[in-house]
């Protein structure tokens, strides 16, 4: 039995079923993935969408991004089902009154969309590389065209209308599917730390900055790889979309603390004790202090000053980092902080996650490293970039 | 046959019997789009959702529980019964019932509430597999105590039937939260969503699971096993739509409450002689 089993030591009074986490780190990685989808997407369509230019250099990548975090969006879903093999139960007879019966579908409908939306971006790479390459690429690219070689202007313009739907229909279906990972969490009244009505826009509003904050690191890791420059008015507009994302975001999950504090309800003695002891670093240090206010200052800080050049790229990069980590944090502290408060409203329960198990620390972490070796792939099949002239 | 595979072979002709329902409403659909004037004619007769459970009619009962928390002693003689009779896993973290114990001792305002499942009381019973309640509070002043046993209160708005992405539990028609485990894909989003923490997850099977009221038992006109070996009467099961019946009398005859009504899940175990603490 003990190798199935990780029950957690309580204080106060918890019920007997309680001390056996149901969801796990794997479910901390799960809102994490489509966050970063969303994210990303969304710096994609300020470009497709909104004609914001100065994003062109990472356009592209950004749908890449998106993509591969989507591809891996089910496999912690997988990972942490009891029988996985029965999850397309829920697309087959799938139960109309449960938030989750919709995931497949929309996750379904997303990706299409996604898959729709890249191929059309790079189509006319596909063209040219079917007629450039030998032997299996050539085919690989071939049969990807999918017998349409066209690439003339008319074609183009074309292609460019579908781009523009899909990515207006992406914007909502992106964000919609993270806002409704947040009403997964925010509709459950049995647990007041989660019971919210503001749960799906603070999981928007951090999957906006952790999607933009993805694609500010791998933009830099990637041009320090490709030795090209990097495009310093990209990643400007890059910083202020983080900075008042991140602004909103703060507000936006303060009130709904202060919401919670304030209306004092059954069970609030408890949750203050958590947030003032396990929770202080986690949540006070890790996710609010270091992750979310430093990076705002020291964007701010760059704004107000003009920074340029190699510090900016440092200062953005560094604070992109730190908000990568304070969103995980944020994931961590509603799926796993939810848990600790026990439903009784009079125990916490301490939960250490295992390192090596089917739901452990390491399970995740391999996880998030799907989609960077997917993204590794695709950047080579499909290049996204624009500026393979520019030598840093 | 253990009580396990009986609870298996029901629910196994169960699925037959809706499969058979599903084709049969299949067969009405296509005849129907074929020709709606003689599509009653050519549907095979429907067994009106009565699940094949030999002399059992479920749409002719209305299933309750009571308990009379005045009366329990603590012996949790209910808690081993149903570890054994459902084969519970057998240790101190899975439990399709329980027993809380409420002791306010004098001079403080809140009661102080374990399980069985407290460690102290496992290291008193000396395994996980057997219960007991250590006499912690023999030498000091207690001002009131009491037991209360816990279940699944089998609701009429169950959130964990809400929530469930597969339709694997369900509400039966004649009251009881039940889960088929052969559909279940071990989510836990019920589990999350119960606001009693009446289910667990069974790492074995790899399903969720919790209280029936005993489906097996009830359905033979047998009463669950927690009430079954209660020795003092603190559980009443029972049918409402039998006005003579113990679980109706208990009903008409106390001031009983729910838990957390609050939570608008509308609970069916009915609770006699529980204090402000008890939730």
């Amino acid at each position: 039995m003990d190798t199935f089993i990780h029950a957690s030591p309580f204080t106060g009074y918890v019920y007997p079923n309680e001390t056996v986490i149901p969801w796990t780190v794997l479910i901390v990685v799960y809102p994490y993935l489509t966050g970063l989808v969303a994210g990303a997407f969304t710096i994609s369509s300020l470009y497709q969408v909104f004609g914001f230019t100065q994003l062109r250099p990472v356009a592209h990548f950004a749908l890449l991004v998106s993509l591969c975090c989507m591809i891996t969006v089910p496999l912690p879903l997988l990972l942490h089902l009891g029988h996985p093999e029965r999850a397309f139960n829920a697309m087959i007879t799938p139960h109309v009154t449960s938030a989750f019966a919709v995931f497949g579908y929309a996750a379904g409908f997303y990706v299409i969309l996604l898959v729709l939306e890249t191929w059309f971006v790079f189509r006319p790479q596909i063209v040219e590389q079917s007629k450039r390459q030998t032997g299996l690429l050539r085919w690989f690219y071939k049969i990807l065209s999918l017998g349409s070689d066209d690439i003339s202007e008319k074609a183009m313009n074309y292609d460019r209308k579908w781009l523009f739907a899909l990515a207006v229909i992406g914007i909502p279906g992106a964000h919609g599917l993270h806002g409704y990972v947040g009403f997964v969490f925010g509709s459950l009244k049995s647990r007041e730390w989660w019971s919210s009505d503001l749960m799906p826009v603070i999981f928007l509003l951090s999957a906006i900055i952790s999607g933009t904050a993805f694609v500010i690191v791998l933009y830099v890791a990637s041009c320090k790889l490709r030795k090209v420059s990097i495009d310093l008015a990209c990643m400007k507009i890059m910083a202020y979309a983080l900075w008042g994302f991140m602004m909103f975001t703060l507000l936006i999950e303060g009130v709904e603390f202060l919401s919670l504090v304030y209306r004092g309800r059954e069970g609030i003695d408890v949750i203050l004790e958590f947030v003032t002891g396990p929770l202080i670093i986690p949540f006070f240090i890790l996710q609010f202090g270091i992750g979310s206010v430093l990076p705002l200052i020291v964007i701010t800080f760059m704004i107000w000053r003009g920074t340029s050049g190699a510090a900016l790229i440092v200062g953005i990069t560094g604070s992109a980092i730190l908000v990568l980590l304070a969103v995980l944090m944020m994931r961590y502290n509603v799926v796993i902080g939810g848990q600790e408060i026990s439903k009784t409203a009079k125990g916490l329960i301490a939960y250490t996650p295992p390192v090596f198990d089917r739901e452990g620390l390491a399970a995740a972490g391999v996880v998030l490293v799907v989609p960077l070796v997917l993204l590794s792939i695709l950047v080579r099949l499909f290049s996204p970039w624009h500026d393979e002239h520019k030598v840093a | 046959m253990d009580q396990d595979e009986k609870l298996d072979q029901q629910q196994k002709e169960r699925r037959e019997f809706l499969s058979c329902l599903g084709s049969a409403i299949a067969c009405g659909a296509a005849a129907v789009a074929a020709n709606a004037s003689s599509a009653g004619a050519a549907a095979p007769a429907i067994n009106e959702g009565i699940p094949p459970i030999p002399n059992f009619d479920w749409s002719k009962h209305r299933w309750a529980f009571g308990v009379d928390a005045g009366k329990c002693i603590g012996c949790l003689r209910c808690v081993e019964a149903c570890k054994r009779e459902n084969n519970v896993l057998p240790d101190a973290h899975h439990f399709r019932t329980w027993v809380e114990r409420y002791v306010t001792l004098e001079g403080e305002d809140k009661a102080r509430i374990d399980s069985q499942a407290d460690p102290a009381n496992i290291e008193a019973s000396g395994s996980e597999g057997h219960y007991r309640f250590a006499n912690r509070y023999k030498d000091a002043k207690v001002e009131k105590a009491f037991f209360v046993p816990k279940l699944c209160n089998h609701c009429t708005h169950p959130a964990c039937v809400q929530v469930c992405p597969t339709g694997a539990t369900y509400k039966t028609e004649d009251g009881a939260v039940l889960i088929d485990h052969t559909y279940c894909i071990g989510c836990q989003y019920c589990v999350q969503a119960c606001p009693y923490g009446a289910r667990y997850f069974n790492e074995e099977k790899g399903v969720t699971d919790k209280c029936t009221w005993c489906y097996h038992r009830i359905t033979k006109g047998l009463q669950p096993a927690c009430v079954e070996v209660c020795p003092v009467g603190a559980r009443i099961f029972g049918d409402r739509n039998d006005e003579q019946s113990l679980i109706s009398q208990f009903i008409q005859n106390n001031r009983v409450q729910v838990l957390r009504p609050e939570t608008g899940n509308a609970p069916n175990v009915f609770y006699v002689g529980i204090d402000k603490d008890v939730g």
